[in-house]
């Protein structure tokens, strides 16, 4: 190994691995990486090192248990610069469903017999909920162009940029047909981040915010014309409350109508 | 022969789904204790799904697993068109079954490179592995994108994919984005099938093991996307009848939960697959599978990685025949009605089969939800494999060689990539 390279690992906590394929899934470039930067650790792709000191630590997943809250504060100590890769890492991952749930204990009692061995923090949280992050790339999954475009600065020490706008831009400039104005779609467009590629109104259906919330998103304004389309309050709530559940404020709108469901 | 007392701890296993490890102790030469821990943390994802919309059912589940999401959506949205009384007429059949053979095609090409290879050849990773085979490793990048590609032709994406609805596909393929992948992978059809013959030549160990193998079967084709369910032991049931014949329990040092078969644990995946539906390969797969040596069924569990790349040339084969027959549809999906049942699902997931089950109320909101995937089906045959394969292999082999056989005979199930199973930290205790 080239020992003057800049050195990489790649950590997973509560996750379905989806966002370490922006990797695995980068075919040529995943071999051409290994010629601008020394993998360290990636347990997926066969590299074991969990504590070696690293220029750049991506992590993948949330912090749902006592063991990854160990684990999560020793990567920040090995780590120089630290990216959240993903929903789980960024915002809590739709597993951050459990939040404030009262019965989630009865919930793991239902799936496990014993629940006693199974160890668990009360939420799902986010890794900013307990270390210090130098830049989060949100996605659910992130994809391969978005992970290797900011590794590719960090590795030139360019600061990376990540747009915050909403998905309604890219979708107007990609000239699809408003899902929300023309087929009254309860879109997520307005206020979700955009860096899929508009994919859902390119396929004729309405955003479901799995990029989580847009830079002064105006979420209140947003469920509030899903109630003059006719949605209901607990709709409106699964609408905020899915993927990026824990984040605001799609969380603040979510638990909103929730409570007026409630009542 | 020195009747050795020690303790193998893999306390990370990578290349599986989730998080595992495995413990292992040999007490005066002879096994005593053999655990494979999967501890990846519980999501609860059966709970989150109660009360949500039957709509939102496959973008939920697809987050299940990033490897095979459409896998999940496949199994789900069978189980809730069965309750809506929906039936897939032969456009949506055969896009299914496209999108289907595409990740196939991902999953297995990157076990079988990524993963697998670096075991059977030496090395601890497939970057290195590339370093003395570039070329394998670029071809085995290349099938892999190639099945990437036919999900997203579908899906749009090929992580959890947007283009699944209950009742169908959002939209409908164009024309011209069918012909384009048609010519891509007629192109690299040969490569599939140089695959196969490269992983015949894999000095795989010996492995002949008595067990039982279970798949979708009888369905008239390899199964994908439907069939009943069958067994190398003369198991033929629907499969709404699964947990007549199936249980899961839940095991102390495990969240996932321990899938047996009246008791005894079980083979699902490839080769139990290959082993049960060997006969309704098309043609072209067939010859090579012939020309590979092996007779299948086999009783050499080491034979999955063989499997796997016959049945990745089987799923570019029938990518290439669906899209060949390929005409758009104005209905890509037909609209249900929501209604109170329970519907059934199950369908071949990379790893072997994954059944769900769906209880509906009369609004289309979920009441209860059970999903079965294969890596937990697995766990159990994993298990007894280690004891079989280890004591196969000698007790008295070095610690750092019987650590790497156990990880070869892990990831040869190729336990779902968020399961981990690669590095095995030896912690010897002498007792």
């Amino acid at each position: 190994m080239n020992n003057s390279l800049p050195r990489i690992a790649v950590h997973k906590f509560a996750s379905c691995d989806g966002c370490q394929l922006a990797f695995l899934n980068a075919g040529e470039a995943l071999l051409t990486l290994s010629q601008r930067a020394e993998i360290v650790h990636f347990t997926e792709a066969g590299w074991d090192a969990p504590l070696a000191k690293v220029d750049i630590a991506f992590v993948e997943g949330s912090i749902s248990t006592p063991h990854d809250l160990e684990r999560i504060r020793a990567v920040r100590e090995s780590a120089k610069t630290l990216v959240t890769i993903g929903a789980c890492a960024t915002a809590g991952g739709l597993q951050a469903l459990r939040n404030g749930v009262q019965q989630s204990a009865e919930w793991v009692a239902d799936i496990y017999a014993s629940p006693e061995y199974i160890q668990s923090l009360p939420e799902s949280r986010p890794i900013s909920a307990h270390v210090i992050v130098d830049l989060e790339l949100w996605g659910c999954p992130v994809t391969s162009k978005q992970v290797l475009s900011a590794l590719g600065d960090l590795l030139k020490g360019i600061t990376p940029v990540n747009s915050g706008e909403p998905v309604c831009v890219e979708c107007k400039r990609s000239g699809h047909a408003c899902v929300l104005v023309t087929q009254s779609q309860p879109c997520m467009g307005p206020v979700t981040r955009t860096g899929c590629g508009a994919l859902c109104p390119a396929f004729g259906r309405a955003c479901y915010g799995c990029f989580g919330p847009a830079e002064q998103a105006n979420t209140a304004s947003l469920a509030n014309q899903f109630k003059h389309m006719g949605l209901g309050p607990k709709d409106i709530a699964r609408r905020f409350l899915f993927i990026t559940s824990a984040a605001s404020p799609f969380s603040d709108t979510g638990r909103h109508y929730l409570e007026q469901d409630r009542d | 022969m020195t009747e050795r007392s020690f303790n193998v701890n893999i306390p990370v296993l990578t290349r599986v789904e989730g998080e595992g490890a495995l413990d292992l102790s040999i007490e005066k030469g002879q096994i005593s204790e053999l655990r494979l821990r999967i501890f990846e943390p519980p999501r609860l994802f059966e709970k989150f799904l109660e009360g949500r919309s039957y709509m939102e059912v496959p973008d939920m589940v697809a987050r299940i697993c990033g490897i095979c999401p459409v896998a999940y959506q496949m199994s789900a949205t069978q189980a809730l068109e069965n309750i809506l009384g929906l039936q897939p007429g032969p456009w949506l059949s055969a896009m299914r079954r496209l999108f289907y053979c595409g990740e196939w095609i991902e999953s297995h090409s990157m076990h079988i490179h990524l993963l697998a290879a670096p075991d059977f050849l030496g090395f601890s990773n497939a970057i290195d592995l590339a370093g003395k085979y570039p070329d394998i490793v670029r071809r085995g990048l290349r099938l892999q994108e190639a099945g990437n590609a036919i999900i997203r032709l579908l899906g749009g994406r090929s992580v959890h994919p947007v283009g699944v609805r209950v009742g169908g596909f959002w939209r409908a393929p164009s024309t011209s984005d069918v012909a384009s992948l048609l010519e891509e992978l007629q192109t690299l059809l040969p490569e599939a099938e140089a695959l196969v013959q490269w992983t015949a030549t894999l000095p795989l160990p010996d492995g002949q093991q008595d067990f039982e193998s279970v798949s979708l079967g009888n369905a008239g084709e390899y199964p994908m996307n439907q069939g009943r369910i069958v067994s190398s032991h003369g198991l033929d049931i629907a499969i709404a009848d699964f947990e007549k014949e199936f249980s899961e329990s839940h095991v102390p040092h495990s969240t996932a939960l321990h899938c047996h078969h009246q008791g005894q644990d079980y083979l699902v995946g490839p080769l139990a697959r290959m082993n049960l539906n060997f006969s309704t390969l098309p043609d072209s797969t067939h010859k090579l599978a012939i020309a590979t040596g092996i007779s299948f069924p086999s009783a050499n569990v080491f034979h999955s990685i063989v499997a796997r790349a016959l049945e990745l040339h089987l799923a570019m084969s029938e990518a290439i025949r669906l899209l060949q027959g390929y005409e758009p549809s104005d209905s890509p999906y037909q609209q249900g009605t929501p209604r109170t049942g329970i519907g059934f699902g199950a369908t071949e997931a990379p790893r072997g089969l994954l059944w769900h089950r769906y209880e509906l109320d009369e609004t289309g909101s979920i009441v209860s939800a059970r999903i079965v995937p294969p890596t937990s089906q697995n766990q159990a045959r994993m298990e007894a494999d280690l004891r079989t394969s280890l004591n196969h292999f000698g007790l008295d082999k070095p610690e750092a060689q019987l650590r790497q056989h156990a990880e070869t005979v892990i990831r040869n199930y190729d336990p779902c990539i968020s399961c981990a199973t690669h590095f095995l930290k030896l912690k010897i205790q002498h007792i």
